[in-house]
């Protein structure tokens, strides 16, 4: 079954890459959603960023990468230290060489890269008929609207339209540039069962893997947006006191 | 404050600058200099360009002592620099918008020029030395625009390089030389990094030379008329000092909201995904900036006499930046605001027009309409430099110039003689 899905990836991406005609093909717009790190107070809500990081880690994780991702980052979204060293130590990590100049297998750590799902690109195309399944780790910045459009097409599966002719181990997607997706639909109900008793629906863990992927993407947005509001304030008084000083200054010359 | 003497303060500075006249220098340039007192905030634009070019320079020395340009490595260190390294996120939006806010205040600065008259006599070297500056910063930030090392990074470097390939002859020879190798690759990012690295201290050098120019006659003013004596001009400081703070800030709003709220809105979700060279995007397309050259350079469909498509393009695209600099002499016209110009104050705006066509059409891929619309503005603009410009100088019968700038300013009061006195109050 996996090895199924990683072929029609593979044949997705060679096809998007070879189409580009595809692509100009209409698409509905894209419907928007909510989220909780829109707008200029905007954060990312941690318990969503973390039932997102599940979905990641159970499903997404068996094809991509986050290759920019580090286990200690998750401090970010809610996970205390020992979560983290927990976390880390479920996954194992190439190191070394050690004294006798070998490589070796340990836990992880926090202070190491999440581990993508296979060691290397040659390997991943290998296991993937030629093509690199992309890192997700700047997906939702690397596609306009991203949020909406990683929410488009992970929700976006559909059956075909009468007289749509679809191509042998191609899924219909309609969010998808051309329709013909060739990952299949990744998420079904109950894939994945929340601790927190969120349900486990498609739009809900749709919805939580694209906070958890923007959070990836852009990790320094609730800081950016605090700072932000801060600067903005200074420099609105400053405008305001300046403004009152060039009136004061000028006036002389104005009444002449 | 006004009053204030160098010299009169401090028996150091007195005895420095018997020897080199610094402070005396500062005074003349920054303090006393005489400033026609009628400046709208359209000349603004000069010096928030000035601060926003030292804006640049300190963020991207920051930056440079983290970013790693390899081939290899570039891309990923740019991502260290926005997750690892402290405020390299705020250090890296900044000097990402920076670029853009720079581009914007230097064409509204242009646009300004063009609609007063400011390139014509005695300022022709002082435009000229601006599109000096102009083309510089073009070649600054299409080098810069590289080094991220994303998809449009690579994919920009190879389009812009191999214009030079369509050069008769030498051409391909240039194109490998350029990149020192047969494509787009590490000794190209190495050369970009250390010539963007370069350039803008070459830019400083260059915006002196500019103040200096600008010094020499003063600025022009929205009347385009010559200051005739004292009661026309006031100190530089306070009085455009404090303006253009007010106007820094109000900039620094501006950039503070793209930096902080839309930092990614003015570049390419392409970007993000790192260079490929195996994989073309869709639909290359260069900064916002950029993107009237690049209509032009589109535009030219068909083969022009001996000369193919591509060279005409590449030609157009340069000569659309080249033909600025012959502007005073082919603007007719011996008025220079066009306030006082009946004809020209609205054939400005269609310029205006056509340059944003021009982008429009350089956004958008090159099918259809966007061809022919492209295809019309190219030819406008070129008709715009070289046949209304000398043409309308010509036939308009301008307005009646106003006698002085002070009347004119503040209608009708003559109480001007000591413009700076009443300074010394506050």
């Amino acid at each position: 079954m996996r090895q199924h899905a990683l072929a029609a990836w593979a044949l997705a991406v060679v096809l998007l890459a070879s189409a580009p005609n595809l692509a100009a093909q209409e698409t509905p717009p894209l419907p928007h959603q909510q989220w909780s790190f829109e707008g200029v107070f905007g954060t990312y809500d941690p318990a969503s960023a973390q039932r997102g990081f599940q979905v990641y880690k159970e499903i997404c994780s068996a094809c991509h990468p986050v290759k920019h991702l580090f286990f200690r980052d998750l401090a970010a979204i809610g996970y205390n230290a020992d979560e983290i060293k927990a976390i880390a130590a479920t996954y194992q990590v190439t190191d070394g060489p050690n004294d006798q100049g070998q490589m070796y297998q340990r836990p992880g750590r926090p202070s190491d890269p999440i581990p993508g799902p296979f060691p290397n690109d040659q390997a991943a195309r290998v296991a993937n008929n030629g093509a690199l399944p992309p890192d997700q780790s700047l997906i939702v910045k690397a596609r306009h609207d991203g949020p909406d459009y990683v929410y488009g097409i992970l929700t976006g599966y559909k059956e075909p339209p009468v007289g749509f002719k679809l191509l042998a181990g191609m899924n219909y997607n309609e969010y998808f540039p051309g329709h013909q997706i060739a990952m299949p639909q990744p998420l079904s109900d109950n894939a994945v069962t929340f601790a927190d008793g969120a349900p486990g629906t498609v739009p809900q863990m749709a919805h939580d893997v694209v906070t958890f992927l923007t959070w990836a993407s852009e990790p320094n947005l609730d800081d950016r947006h605090r700072t932000g509001f801060k600067v903005i304030l200074f420099l609105v008084v400053a405008a305001i006191l300046f403004y009152a000083a060039k009136r004061k200054i000028w006036a002389p010359i104005h009444q002449d | 404050m006004a009053e204030t003497r160098p010299g009169a303060t401090s028996r150091v500075i007195r005895w420095i600058d018997d020897r080199l006249p610094f402070v005396n220098f500062l005074n003349h340039e920054l303090n006393e200099y005489p400033t026609p007192r009628n400046l709208s905030y359209w000349w603004n634009f000069g010096s928030l360009s000035g601060i926003t070019l030292v804006i640049m320079i300190v963020s991207g020395i920051v930056l440079a002592m983290q970013y790693t340009p390899g081939a290899e490595n570039a891309f990923d260190s740019v991502e260290r620099i926005m997750r690892d390294v402290n405020y390299g996120w705020l250090i890296r939006y900044i000097h990402m918008n920076g670029a853009s806010m720079f581009f914007a205040l230097i064409y509204i600065h242009l646009f300004r020029g063009l609609y007063y008259g400011s390139y014509k006599t005695p300022r022709e070297l002082l435009w000229i030395i601006g599109v000096i500056i102009l083309v510089l910063t073009i070649a600054t930030a299409f080098m810069g625009y590289v080094l991220p090392w994303g998809q449009m990074s690579y994919w920009a470097a190879t389009v812009i390089t191999n214009l030079f390939s369509a050069i008769p002859l030498i051409g391909p020879g240039i194109v490998t030389f350029l990149w020192g190798g047969f494509t787009v690759g590490d000794p190209t990012l190495h050369r970009f990094y250390a010539l963007h690295y370069l350039l803008p201290f070459i830019i400083v050098a260059v915006v002196l030379l500019h103040l200096a120019a600008l010094h020499r006659h003063g600025s022009n003013n929205p009347l385009g008329i010559d200051s005739k004596g004292p009661q026309d001009t006031i100190p530089f400081h306070p009085y455009y000092t404090i303006k253009d703070l007010f106007g820094l800030t109000v900039f620094l709003l501006i950039y503070a909201f793209f930096v902080f709220y839309a930092p990614n809105f003015l570049g390419e979700p392409d970007n993000y995904i790192p260079a490929n060279p195996m994989q073309t995007p869709n639909h290359i397309v260069p900064e916002w900036y950029l993107l009237p050259y690049y209509a032009i350079l589109r535009s030219i469909t068909f083969p022009i006499l001996f000369i193919s498509s591509k060279l005409a393009g590449v030609i157009l695209a340069f000569g659309s930046i080249f033909i600025l600099f012959f502007l005073p002499w082919l603007d007719t016209s011996p008025v220079r605001s066009a306030r006082f110009r009946p004809i020209y104050k609205w054939v400005f705006w269609l310029l205006v027009i056509d340059v944003i066509a021009l982008g429009w059409v350089g956004h958008n891929p090159p099918e259809g309409i966007v061809v022919t619309v492209g295809q019309i503005a190219t030819l406008y603009y070129f008709v715009h430099m070289l046949i209304l410009f000398p043409l309308i100088g010509k036939l308009e019968r301008p307005r009646p110039l106003p006698s002085s700038i002070a009347p004119a300013a503040v209608g009708g009061g003559a109480r001007l003689s000591g413009a700076a006195a009443p300074m010394a109050k506050s």
